[in-house]
């Protein structure tokens, strides 16, 4: 049952942006536009195969140009250590191995060099005359993962998935292979790094979703004391977890900002980003689905390849859903990695459940019209009443009033079945399609202090960072809930690794991690305030018991009285000499530990239309309504621009976007906004989001979860359901091209 | 990006004679105009344009639209696309090269590109583009890595086994079918190419892709009047919605008289290594009715374009689909 949502002044209310200013105004400033005095400038020399050697650099011709300092290479940088192994995030990679690190050339883009020079110029033009000579093999980037039949590893399992499926005849099952490209995270700030070493303490301004992460492995690579070193990362330009994990690109800027003794400012060009950044990988998924006559699920199974790195070993963990999503008595979930030429796949928001949500409801959609059943219908009867992946309740699912009040808006009793039957008055045939979304609700572990000053500054302090998702607003409005002041009294300090540890910016964990621990911090620290009220000798309340006193306002009041009759707390703060008061905060996490009491995930539903002119070829989404219970919503605001962004960034997931490596080169070879296509503007039309509000208080006080990637899920398969009911061709090859649709009977 | 001279000419002869000297005109000239720079300053930047020398020319008195005494347009070169997609004259008589234009690039990049830059727009072959690829446009007898490569949005028609690089430009493919005029002040004085020989095909040098040679600049483009009663639009289909390449367009030109076409002009675009007009194709039209009566005879207009077309791997959808481009924009535009 939902709990009942409390009366919240500030908590749930539309709050603009508290950092908004500052951006529009362009005085927010990102890592880039941190100019230090004496600062050098790097760029990376890229390599120009996927595959083979390195036989020699000259650099002399780079070298000889006016302004340039130096190329590094495997030659002459300096030492860079490893990264101790770590099964957490502390010291968490996708590219372990250090820069320069031996001869082998294993992607297209490696950094080969670096160059260094007193501007941005001199210092891009040495890098383009860099001649290295290369041994060259040929390279693989092949997709088509299946086709080599690789050892598969059970991931999870009940019940007998093979002998089911086997045993259900064809008229009630379904097998199909589904398939992604690789997908770059095209956040709009390019990855960068301006490090500043003084002779002891390492100063790092980082793009980075981590700062952290970021530390520890920045220490651990330099060989530098963690203490000694700082990151900071006040704004981010969105990360969308290609952000998460450090790259290349920061640890060369370190190692030379620690040699050479001056700043080192190093932005990734767009390529580069592309090349040494992270994407989520291209992936293979083989579903099995067999079904009662009626449509009750008698077996799901689930196989999945991505492709990674020829050093590292990233696992999409698309079955992740699947494990908990429907109710069925024998499922297997298994996995592999095709190695591959390429850079390091990372986390790309939703990773797992986003590609593996597209596969499995798709392949839900294709059982549906099997059994000629409704497929909002077959969801319905396949709602389990536990997650039977792992035995356990579930903390809060609500995936069937989201579809219900979804249909309800979308007008989806309506809809004809069968392909190609419904038009709109302009004559455009309609397609209709539908899936669900799922995504997990955990904490990590966080910390947050809340400080009254004497001057009558209260600002909250965070060690983590806001990468664009309004995480400022966040703890503006718990502080400002909690000390029961005005939204514009608080000041929120984050980015900083010398602020108390926060969580990192992933997994959509933030907001639920930092509620608990914003909350005792500032709880406490109107405790201290009222205490200090009750016994400083200057005190008005001297000898009041505190419990009779009260904070509210921005004032220190008796009860008994309003706030109006009592002494401002800055004031309070000066009459008794307390220069600051500080509460402290802090919440365990509950994301990576053993098997959980209760099942946590959040829920959504998706309706998409499509319209299909098939005289032009010509295909375009329509209308969007997307249902989403993540409990209770701090910012709708906020939020809303958050699901938003998962849809926009699900269109281009299921028409455009696809990353093309060349076969011959291993290059990714449309790495540029031009050739790598996603939505703009005009693809987007109406969307329509509505949040379920079922506030399950397990996780925090105000029954709040992350709502930063579940918007994604779902939404490309829901696409894929829309155009097969309009032009009757079933797209299982992401993104779904002018092509497919050419071969249309409609 | 390499070090470069820069200098700004105010006056016709003196830009004609700052670049006369110039190797060449064509791919690696080094002295090049700059107007809008939209394509130019990108291709230096990736090093695949390295020009010593830059002669600005924004500066010249070649910023005015006119109507011509046959109802026509003398369009200066320096006109942004911007002004001349919006000049009332061109959305009432012109309505395909209005909307030619606004369907290409961003409003931002409209505002900054001429009338003669976008005549001279480079492909977007991603291996042109890119200094680590072979490329026998930006590099003569390096090889053509789109052949067996990344070829999706290239060209199907007039490719030659050396380039099938497709141009890009969607303001083009209207003044094909408007028959334009290319005004050119040159070293020998001024003279007039029309757009159907402007343009080269790539054949064994696809590094020469116009007539133009050292000194030579657009100065004018002169488009004639409309039959009253012509009526014209652009199609434009592509991926996503805007900001995009075409992978197929049509700019179409009709006379009716009363469901019957008494005279039609079309060029399509995205799929050849010029804007692609072929006469004959037009011939099937005249006379014919219009409309969705015309389904046939339109059909029989596309085929006819699109003869000797020469798809490869990945593009051969755009066979397909630019017949129904311009089936679509005929039946739309006569009905």
């Amino acid at each position: 049952m939902p709990a009942k949502n409390i009366e919240h002044r500030i908590i749930g209310k539309a709050t603009d942006r508290i950092d908004g200013p500052l951006k529009v105004t362009g005085q927010a400033k990102y890592t880039s536009d941190r100019h230090l005095p004496g600062m050098l400038y790097a760029v990376p020399v890229g390599a120009t195969i996927a595959n083979g050697t390195i036989q020699s650099i000259d650099d002399r011709e780079a070298r000889a140009l006016p302004g340039v300092l130096g190329i590094y290479h495997r030659g002459n940088i300096g030492q860079i250590y490893r990264v101790p192994p770590d099964k957490g995030f502390d010291f968490k990679t996708d590219e372990a191995r250090p820069p320069f690190e031996d001869d082998t050339v294993r992607y297209y883009g490696q950094f080969v060099a670096v160059a260094v020079a007193e501007t941005l110029e001199a210092a891009t033009d040495a890098a383009s005359r860099v001649k290295v000579q290369y041994q060259a093999q040929t390279p693989n980037v092949k997709g088509r993962f299946f086709e080599e039949n690789p050892k598969l590893k059970v991931e999870s399992e009940r019940g007998n998935a093979t002998e089911a499926f086997t045993n259900a005849t064809a008229a009630h099952k379904i097998e199909q292979i589904y398939s992604s490209p690789a997908q770059f995270h095209s956040a709009i700030e390019l990855h960068g790094t301006v490090a500043d070493y003084d002779g002891r303490q390492l100063t790092v301004y980082e793009t980075t979703q981590a700062i952290g992460t970021h530390r520890n492995v920045i220490a651990a690579m330099l060989g530098l004391d963690v203490q000694n070193v700082k990151v900071i990362s006040k704004f981010l330009g969105s990360g969308f977890g290609g952000k998460l994990w450090p790259w290349t690109h920061s640890v060369l800027a370190c190692t030379l900002a620690r040699d050479l003794g001056r700043p080192i400012k190093l932005v990734n060009t767009r390529k580069a980003v592309f090349h040494t950044s992270g994407h989520r990988p291209e992936i293979e998924q083989r579903i099995r689905l067999s079904a009662t006559p009626q449509g009750h699920l008698t077996s799901i199974q689930h196989d999945y390849i991505n492709h990674a790195a020829m050093l590292d070993k990233y696992v999409e963990t698309c079955g992740e859903a699947t494990k908990y999503f429907y109710s069925c008595p024998n499922v297997k979930i298994s996995s592999a990695v095709a190695k591959r030429n390429v850079g390091s796949p990372t986390s790309m928001r939703g990773p797992g459940a986003v590609p593996g949500l597209f596969a499995t409801e798709s392949a839900l959609d294709e059982l549906a019209i099997k059994l000629g059943m409704d497929p909002v219908q077959l969801r319905i009867i396949n709602e389990p009443q536990k997650d039977e992946g792992l035995d356990i309740p579930f903390a809060s699912r609500h995936l069937l009033e989201c579809y219900k009040t979804g249909a309800q808006k979308f007008g989806w009793d309506k809809r004809n079945p069968k392909v190609g039957s419904m038009r709109n008055n302009d004559g455009l045939i309609l397609g209709w399609g539908t899936a669900g979304a799922g995504w997990i609700a955990e904490r990590i572990p966080a910390q947050a202090s809340v400080e009254l000053g004497h001057d009558g500054s209260i600002k909250v302090l965070c060690g983590t960072q806001d990468i664009g998702t309004g995480t400022y607003t966040i703890l503006a409005q718990i502080a400002a809930e909690e000390l029961k002041v005005p939204l514009d009294r608080i000041e929120v300090k984050l980015g900083d690794t010398t602020l108390p540890p926060g969580p990192l910016s992933g997994g959509s964990m933030v907001t639920g991690s930092v509620i608990p621990a914003v909350q005792q911090a500032a709880q406490t620290a109107a405790k201290l305030v009222l205490s200090a009220a009750a016994t400083a000798p200057n005190s008005p309340y001297n000898g009041v018991d505190e419990k009779e006193l009260d904070f509210k306002d921005g004032m220190v009041h008796r009860k008994s009285e309003d706030a109006k009759a009592g002494v401002p707390f800055d004031q309070l703060l000066k009459t008794c000499k307390y220069k600051v008061i500080t509460g402290k905060g802090q919440s365990a996490g509950t994301f990576g530990g053993g098997k959980p009491k209760e099942s946590r995930h959040s829920y959504g539903a998706h309706f998409v239309e499509v319209t299909w002119q098939p005289e032009t070829a010509r295909l375009r989404i329509n209308r969007v309504v997307t249902v989403i219970d993540a409990g209770k919503i701090l910012n709708p605001k906020a939020g809303r621009n958050q699901i938003e962004g998962s849809i926009v960034m699900g269109m281009g997931m299921a028409l455009f976007e696809g990353g093309r490596y060349e076969s011959r080169l291993g290059a990714p070879i449309n790495s540029n906004f031009a050739d790598y296509v996603m939505a703009v503007h005009l693809d987007v039309p109406d969307l329509d989001v509505t949040f379920l509000e079922f506030a399950n208080t397990d996780l925090n006080a105000y029954g709040a979860r992350g709502i930063g990637e579940i918007g994604l899920a779902g939404f490309a398969a829901a696409t894929c359901n829309a155009v097969y009911h309009a032009t009757g061709v079933r797209v299982r090859d992401l993104p779904i091209r002018i092509e497919d649709l050419l071969t249309s009977q409609v | 990006m390499k070090l470069f001279a820069y200098s700004k000419q105010n006056e016709l002869q003196g830009a004609v004679a700052d670049t006369a000297s110039a190797r060449t005109a064509q791919q690696g000239a080094d002295i090049r105009y700059i107007a809008g720079g939209t394509t130019l300053i990108d291709l230096m930047k990736l090093n695949v344009e390295t020009p010593d020398k830059l002669v600005d020319i924004t500066g010249l008195p070649l910023d005015k639209i006119e109507t011509t005494s046959d109802g026509g347009l003398c369009i200066g070169a320096m006109v942004r696309n911007s002004d001349l997609a919006s000049h009332p004259y061109v959305q009432s008589h012109y309505p395909v090269l209005s909307q030619a234009i606004l369907s290409g690039a961003s409003a931002q990049l409209r505002n900054k590109a001429t009338t003669g830059g976008n005549l001279l727009q480079k492909t977007r072959c991603v291996y042109y583009r890119d200094t680590a690829f072979a490329c026998n446009k930006r590099e003569p007898g390096s090889g053509c890595a789109a052949i067996d490569g990344d070829h999706r949005n290239l060209a199907i028609l007039g490719t030659s086994e050396h380039c099938i690089a497709s141009n890009p430009s969607d303001m083009n493919v209207a003044l094909m079918a408007l028959e334009a005029q290319i005004v050119i002040e040159g070293k020998d004085g001024k003279r007039i190419v029309p757009i159907a020989d402007f343009y080269t095909l790539p054949g064994d040098t696809p590094h020469i892709e116009t007539v133009l040679v050292p000194g030579d600049l657009i100065t004018h483009v002169i488009v004639q009047g409309l039959a009253p009663g012509a009526r014209s639009l652009y199609l434009k289909l592509r991926d996503r919605a805007s900001y995009e390449f075409a992978v197929s367009s049509a700019a179409v030109i009709v006379e009716m008289h009363g469901d019957t076409i008494n005279d039609a002009r079309f060029a399509m675009g995205g799929i050849g290594t010029k804007p692609w007009r072929v006469a004959e194709a037009e011939q099937i039209i005249k006379g014919k009715r219009g409309g969705a009566d015309g389904q046939a005879t339109f059909k029989a207009a596309a085929a006819r374009l699109l003869q000797g077309a020469r798809p490869l791997k990945e593009n051969s959808f755009k066979v397909e689909l630019a017949k129904r481009c311009l089936v679509h924009a005929l039946t739309t535009v006569s009905s």
